[in-house]
């Protein structure tokens, strides 16, 4: 029944992404890659199209999962299962428990939780980056430009960053690296 | 009704025009919520800044359901919740029917290559950027390096163990220290 399995795998991606989108990535990348809804390339893709379409990066990933599997029904309730439990749970804390956050307990979960979703999101990063340049560790392929081109897009992002904070300047969005990117692409792969 | 319509059509103009999401909305909320219509004051702002991030879930839906509730109940944060999440909706559904078949495209899928390459720094980006906020205790620096070793071994073996294993993990040593930390100072009192 994939419109119940839909519901059940975001629905678990919705409780667990503290942090906002890029917390939800490395959960939805799980959901996603276990049940064989959609392939390792085509979530990148689909991380990329997110971030440079308006709205919220995870809403947008589960809305085309959903739509992929399940037409607009699958659309529909991937959507609703991802949104569901941010929007229950804001609401218990700001109709009943004020003061939720406050409980010594749920500040020692947190304490705890927060590192961690940190410490899989660094992993994701990680990996993402070594398996689209050298491919599955099972078999080793590297693939030199896109080693070489990772490498130029690291150093002028971290480094383009770091000279506009020296200087006083918000940081630029990350559409400008994905369109740089997308540029390289068509220049170093051809049309 | 009136007001409820108000706050549909705030949160789809924000919706629809925030690229990237979380906290790039945060900014807009703050100018569209509190500088201009004065549903909710400054203040209020930075609580659901800290509410969104120490909850699950898309900070846009946090966002607008807090003021959609601040306004009109919960009426109101149904209807902006809506508001928020119905351009990214309809955007991604209408792609989603020929996006496979314009990736096939030659250019596209160069491009696309490309992309990929930049996608995987996008999210060390955001781990870089949450370290530096993050208060760094031993205890948090601890179960950062287990929890990032973990998921890397997960991913090298191909093991079938999900992320919300290590999430749930940690929340269980959240606890246990708590109840250890609450012994240890019982037990200096008496």
């Amino acid at each position: 029944m994939i419109y119940l399995e839909l519901f059940l795998g975001f629905l678990q991606v919705g409780c667990f992404a503290f942090g906002g989108a890029y917390a939800a990535i490395p959960l939805i990348r799980d959901v996603v890659l276990s049940y064989g809804w959609i392939s390792e390339d085509m979530l990148a893709d689909m991380i990329a199209i997110s971030e440079s379409t308006p709205g919220p990066v995870t809403v947008n990933l589960a809305t085309y999962v959903g739509a992929s599997q399940g037409g607009l029904l699958g659309a529909l309730v991937a959507t609703f299962a991802i949104v569901l439990p941010a929007f229950v749970i804001l609401l218990l804390i700001t109709a009943l428990f004020r003061n939720l956050l406050k409980y010594p307990a749920v500040q020692a979960l947190l304490r705890a939780m927060i590192p961690c979703v940190i410490g899989i999101i660094l992993a994701t990063g990680l990996w993402m980056i070594w398996r689209t340049a050298f491919g599955a560790p099972s078999a080793l392929s590297p693939d030199w430009r896109t080693v070489g081109l990772t490498a130029a897009l690291a150093a002028l992002w971290f480094g383009g960053k770091a000279i506009l904070r020296k200087t006083g300047r918000k940081a630029p969005s990350p559409v400008w690296l994905l369109l740089t990117a997308a540029v390289s692409g068509v220049l170093i792969w051809g049309v | 009704m009136k007001m409820l319509w108000r706050l549909f059509a705030c949160f789809f103009k924000i919706g629809l025009f925030t690229f990237g999401g979380g906290y790039a909305m945060i900014s807009l909320i703050e100018n569209e919520c509190v500088d201009k219509r004065a549903w909710i004051t400054h203040d209020d702002m930075v609580n659901v800044t800290v509410i969104a991030e120490s909850t699950p879930g898309p900070i846009a839906v946090n966002a607008a359901a807090f003021v959609g509730y601040k306004q009109k109940g919960f009426w109101g944060a149904l209807v902006a919740t809506l508001g928020v999440v119905l351009p990214s909706f309809v955007i991604i559904f209408a792609i989603s029917s020929f996006l496979e078949r314009f990736l096939e495209i030659r250019w596209v899928a160069s491009a696309f290559r490309g992309v990929r390459a930049a996608v995987g720094l996008l999210v060390l980006d955001a781990a870089v950027r949450m370290i530096a906020k993050m208060k760094k205790d031993a205890f948090a620096v601890v179960i950062l390096i287990l929890s990032c070793a973990g998921v890397l071994a997960v991913d090298v073996l191909s093991l079938r163990v999900s992320t919300v294993f290590f999430v749930i993990a940690a929340a269980v040593v959240g606890l246990i220290v708590f109840g250890v930390q609450r012994a240890v100072k019982g037990g200096g009192k008496g």
